[in-house]
């Protein structure tokens, strides 16, 4: 019971205080994370110099001085299930100057030949379990890194009652949320590539990857500013997906000789030492 | 003779290569050629026999005769066949020539099989490998929680919303949306850079806001004006408003003296503190003179 009247007397005493004091902003896991070092926000001058220039010299520097123009492979696992086949689909029409194909039964490496003979830049690979799509291989050729994501709560238009057919042909604009630090640049710069440099802005399509707290949130809309230009609508559009950033790996899909830059591993005590440690 | 005196016995009374099940028996010699328990096909109680086998992916033909059971360990002849398919039939046939036709059968069917289960097995080596990992409960599910409550931290519609504004402000869009009220704001923007350092802007504010009392008669006028453009837009269409919004910016664009265009900041900050509703109440007594007039 005291301490209900504690309680009550504190209340109490917070109000007579209430209007001087500004009210405190609650801690969050962003406000508390810690730091990376890394992160551009943190470094000095020099550092930022540094990997600005890090940055210019990477395999993906060649699409962000817009010398090529991306050419995305969407292939599956073996047998895919319908669902993930119409994800496959709905990834063709996001990304401009993508097909969707059936692997075939041939390796990742066959593919990745072969898809540099073709003059693709870009292949994802979709991973299948339990008829959901649960994995996301992303290789940039043709020597860039390859990521490999955890897909999660992937839903397809149909699941989120739209229709196909209200998503345009006009090239989207990326929107790259929160990629912080050195390897979240990197995965962001992974991610911006598969889009054509020059959005189509008539169109109004936007494609945003949110990252927040390691998790990368797809979400495709079309928007509308509003008469006076201080809003803009949002209407969402195509599939939605969570990405999970499980290991980068340089150069091209290699699982056993393979270089990596990070990986994740299996267990919270190996890498995860925190729960506030993010690591893009 | 010798034969039927086995096949008696492993018939009737026990086998230690049979296995019996509810609708058949089976035989797990390995010299078996068809796996059934059957007089015919009992590598035990028959003296003339012969059988395919397979040993580290080559196969051989084994015979046996009943001149070869006396020594056990010499029981069975062992032929080679070719990796060649036609060949190892034609071996076969040779080899096997005069045999009873069941037999002949049996281990050329035989061969088939075992040639096709090499084949498929090379194909399997040759083909990716696949690693099956697997998904440990505890930690998807700890994933799953996170996800959920970083996508609730995300807020991501107001980020995309914020960062389609900031892209907008940017002009990244350059000529695709005309905001009357965005250019207004630019064009100004534009001015106070380049007309007045900011430290004099400052300082001319306080000065009105110390001549606040004298200023109201301005206002006063200011709100008439506002009070025009409210009428403008209930009567008319957006049209009218794009208009207003052209004689603003280009009365900026026409290079007028500073102070006015310092007025019309000040009025617009007045606006913003007033409420719009006296502004209401203003025009009704005014739309009503006008009513009354009109009846007088």
């Amino acid at each position: 019971m005291a301490r209900g009247k504690d309680r009550k007397k504190r209340k109490l005493e917070k109000k007579q205080e209430g209007d001087d004091i500004p009210k405190k902003i609650p801690h969050t896991l962003e406000s508390l994370r810690e730091k990376d070092e890394t992160m551009l926000a943190n470094q000095d001058t020099e550092e930022q110099e540094e990997a600005q220039k890090d940055i210019e010299l990477d395999e993906l520097s060649t699409y962000y001085e817009n010398s090529y123009e991306p050419k995305v492979l969407i292939t599956f696992s073996d047998n895919p299930h319908s669902k993930t086949r119409i994800f496959g689909k709905e990834l063709t029409r996001i990304i401009p100057n993508s097909i969707s194909r059936y692997r075939q039964r041939s390796s990742v490496k066959r593919i990745v030949q072969s898809g540099i003979r073709e003059g693709i830049t870009d292949v994802i690979i979709i991973n299948e379990n339990q008829k959901q799509p649960n994995g996301f291989l992303l290789i940039h050729l043709p020597d860039g890194p390859t990521a490999h994501f955890r897909l999660s709560s992937c839903k397809i238009t149909p699941e989120l009652r739209k229709d196909h057919k209200e998503i345009t042909t006009h090239r989207p604009e990326v929107m790259l949320n929160n990629f912080s630090t050195r390897l979240g640049m990197t995965v962001g710069r992974m991610l911006g590539a598969l889009f054509h440099y020059e959005p189509q802005f008539r169109g109004r399509r936007a494609v945003t990857f949110h990252n927040q707290r390691d998790y990368i949130f797809f979400r495709h809309h079309r928007y509308e500013f509003t008469k006076d230009g201080k809003r803009a609508k949002l209407c969402e559009l195509g599939p939605r997906f969570t990405l999970k950033l499980i290991s980068l790996q340089q150069g091209t899909f290699d699982s056993k000789h393979g270089d990596y830059e990070w990986i994740i591993a299996g267990r919270r005590h190996q890498l995860e030492t925190s729960r506030r440690k993010f690591f893009l | 003779m010798h034969d039927d005196v086995v096949w008696a016995i492993i018939n009737k009374r026990h086998c230690s290569h049979k296995v019996t099940t509810k609708t058949q028996q089976f035989c797990r010699n390995e010299y078996n050629l068809t796996g059934l328990c059957s007089r015919a096909s009992c590598p035990l109680a028959n003296s003339k026999y012969a059988t395919i086998r397979e040993e580290n992916g080559i196969i051989y033909l084994y015979m046996k005769t009943a001149e070869r059971v006396m020594f056990p360990a010499k029981q069975w002849e062992k032929v080679k066949l070719s990796r060649n398919f036609e060949k190892a039939i034609y071996q076969i046939n040779e080899n096997l020539l005069y045999w009873p036709a069941f037999i002949k059968a049996k281990c050329k069917q035989r061969f088939v099989k075992i040639t096709q289960y090499l084949i498929r097995m090379r194909k399997l080596k040759l083909r990716r490998v696949k690693e099956l990992v697997p998904i440990q409960r505890k930690i998807e599910r700890r994933e799953r929680r996170r996800e959920e409550k970083a996508l609730v931290a995300a807020r991501i519609d107001n980020a995309i919303e914020k960062h389609l504004l900031e892209r907008l402000k940017k002009g990244t869009y350059n000529d695709i949306y005309n905001f009357p009220q965005m250019a207004f704001d630019a064009a100004l923007k534009a001015e106070e850079v380049s007309g007045d350092s900011e430290s004099e802007r400052e300082d001319e504010e306080e000065k009105e806001m110390e001549i606040e009392p004298e200023l109201e008669k301005e206002l006063e006028k200011v709100v008439e004006e506002t009070d025009e453009f409210v009428e403008a837009d209930s009567e008319m269409d957006s049209d009218e408003e794009s208009d207003s919004g052209r004689k603003e910016s280009a009365d900026v664009d026409s290079d007028f003296e500073s102070e006015t265009s310092d007025i019309e900041d000040v009025a617009e900050k007045v606006t913003k503190k007033k409420p719009r509703v006296e502004i209401e109440y203003e025009i009704e007594p005014a739309v009503n003179i006008s009513k009354r007039k009109i009846k007088h």
